[in-house]
């Protein structure tokens, strides 16, 4: 048999340009989305915050990251104003939202929350329809005038959240019926039905199991193309897998901040080296 | 570098003990390389035989780190200085199993020559280059123990003085080989001993630099010296013989 080895070895060559890729593109970090500065928080007398100052790109996943009680979790709240509804908690300093300062008094926190929505530890759908639960936000938000825009709405968000063509026939049914990891994705899909511009998570995955946690990670490496995300995790790895951009927090003080890479590999406070190798004493 | 010890303590014993076989095979690889020197220096081929025996004991402690280094990622996730520290024995350990075989290539060059009878002048050269490559080895693996950044450095710094002294011994041996043509077979096995050496350097700057990342998180931030410029010699020693050893420029 003829073999053409020239031929060959040119199309393999060809072969090789189309199917290299590159891993990990070099991209200049997107503009700020949100940025806070001297960030202060009391609960009563007690101050779980100290002075955080912290931009938070667009368009891309910053991962907060720090041991129990490090106040990572209320720095979270404070981005959509959660900790209004705390009595005794007091914030300051300064949160902007694309400039706009988030704590003034022209600002409407439902409004607010609209625009900066949130996803919580435990899956929490109301105790409605799996439809209802994605319907009810662009109803109260006015988003949708007919049936329709909502139908549309609905379709979209659970595509979006990778969760519809899983409960494309029973959307009439309650969403506390699904799995803990398809209830997770049902919240995401009601965060993203009144098209918020940022989308905080509280530990999303902390309850789902390794398969629900993949999904929901494959899920928000998709997000981070349309929207601002910031997640706080216990999880060091997950961290590092799913952020661009990684906060450490320790003692309600931000420690280190940096390229994410950067803060798994090569941190320069020795601090967060012993939280994130697990020599915290 | 840290000060405090992992919160998992088997997690702590297992980074020890990949430090544990790092020095353990450094040691043997050291006392290898003195040993096929010496059976070369002194043509002793029972010493040479039992040289080449001993890089089976590198080979194995080589498997033996890299098994633990993949368990350890498998099972613990390393970050940052633990992460680092794992790279940095997996490509130690295969740095020290090169020097163990061209070690093992000197013994056995040994064995070849056990029967010559040149005289001892010719293989002087090749004995100090050795003697600095050993240095060169022992500092760096010092350096390794301490986490010496800076130690490591001045070794990989060194490494020009090693390919400057290759240079010449190549020109040496040339030189012998050109005085009496029944010197070519032994000088030849001594240019390849020598050979051997100059890139026992080499693997030993290599773990400097290893060290030096494993330390600080980013590689030396200079060009890595080279001094061996036997590869584009020219053919005409009584030329080159003459001439300076030229800078290679990029």
């Amino acid at each position: 048999m003829q073999v053409n080895l020239e031929a060959r070895s040119v199309d393999r060559e060809t072969a090789g340009v189309v199917m290299e890729r590159p891993l990990v593109v070099e991209e200049a970090t997107p503009p700020l989305k949100m940025t806070t500065t001297d960030v202060s928080v009391f609960y009563g007398d007690k101050q779980a915050l100290f002075d955080v100052t912290l931009g938070i790109p667009d368009r891309s996943v910053t991962a907060l990251i720090g041991p129990s009680g490090c106040g990572k979790s209320t720095y979270l709240r404070c981005l959509n104003r959660m900790n209004d509804v705390i009595e005794g908690c007091r914030v300051t300093g300064s949160i902007e939202l694309d400039g706009e300062d988030v704590y003034s008094a022209a600002v409407d926190p439902v409004q607010l929350r609209a625009r900066v929505g949130m996803v919580f530890q435990k899956p929490n759908p109301f105790p409605k329809s799996i439809f209802d639960n994605i319907a009810y936000g662009p109803r109260i938000h006015g988003l949708v005038s007919n049936k329709t825009d909502t139908e549309e709405i609905v379709v979209s968000s659970l595509q979006k959240a990778g969760l519809f063509e899983e409960v494309k026939d029973r959307l009439m049914e309650p969403g506390t019926g699904l799995s803990g990891g398809q209830q997770q994705r049902l919240c995401i899909a009601r965060a993203i039905a009144v098209s918020p511009e940022v989308i905080l998570m509280d530990e999303p995955c902390s309850s789902l199991d390794p398969i629900a946690t993949a999904r929901i990670e494959e899920l928000i490496d998709e997000l981070k193309e349309n929207y601002c995300i910031v997640i706080v995790t216990h999880s060091m790895q997950q961290a590092a897998r799913v952020s661009q951009r990684t906060a450490f927090f320790h003692l309600g003080i931000l420690v280190e901040e940096g390229e994410t890479t950067q803060i798994f590999t090569n941190p320069n406070d020795e601090r967060t080296q012993d939280y994130i190798t697990g020599r915290f004493g | 570098m840290t000060k405090h010890e992992h919160i998992v303590s088997s997690y702590e014993e297992e980074l020890q003990s990949l430090n544990n076989k790092i020095a353990k095979m450094g040691g043997v690889a050291e006392e290898l390389l003195g040993h096929s020197i010496d059976a070369l220096e002194h043509r002793d081929p029972l010493l040479a035989e039992r040289t080449i025996g001993d890089d089976k004991q590198v080979d194995e402690l080589e498997r033996e780190v890299e098994e633990l280094a993949i368990t350890m990622i498998a099972r613990r996730q390393p970050m940052a200085l633990d992460l680092r520290q794992i790279m940095a024995a997996i490509r130690i350990s295969s740095d020290l199993e090169r020097i163990g075989d061209l070690g093992k290539n000197i013994a056995k060059r040994a064995l070849a020559v056990a029967e010559e009878d040149q005289p001892k002048r010719l293989v002087l050269g090749l004995k100090h280059i050795g003697e600095i490559a050993l240095e060169q080895l022992k500092d760096v693996l010092d350096a390794y123990i301490e986490r010496d950044a800076d130690k490591a450095l001045r070794v990989w710094y060194r490494d020009e003085e090693i390919d400057a002294m290759y240079n010449s011994i190549f020109r040496e041996l040339l030189t012998y080989m050109m005085e009496d043509p029944r010197n070519i077979g032994f000088c030849t096995h001594l240019l390849f001993g020598a050979k051997n050496i100059e890139r026992i350097g080499d693997h030993a700057t290599n773990i400097a630099e290893t060290i030096y990342y494993l330390v600080h998180g980013t590689p030396i931030p200079d060009e890595r010296p080279k001094g061996d410029v036997t590869s584009t010699m020219p053919a005409d020693m009584t030329h080159a013989a003459k001439s300076k050893p030229r800078k290679k420029s990029k």
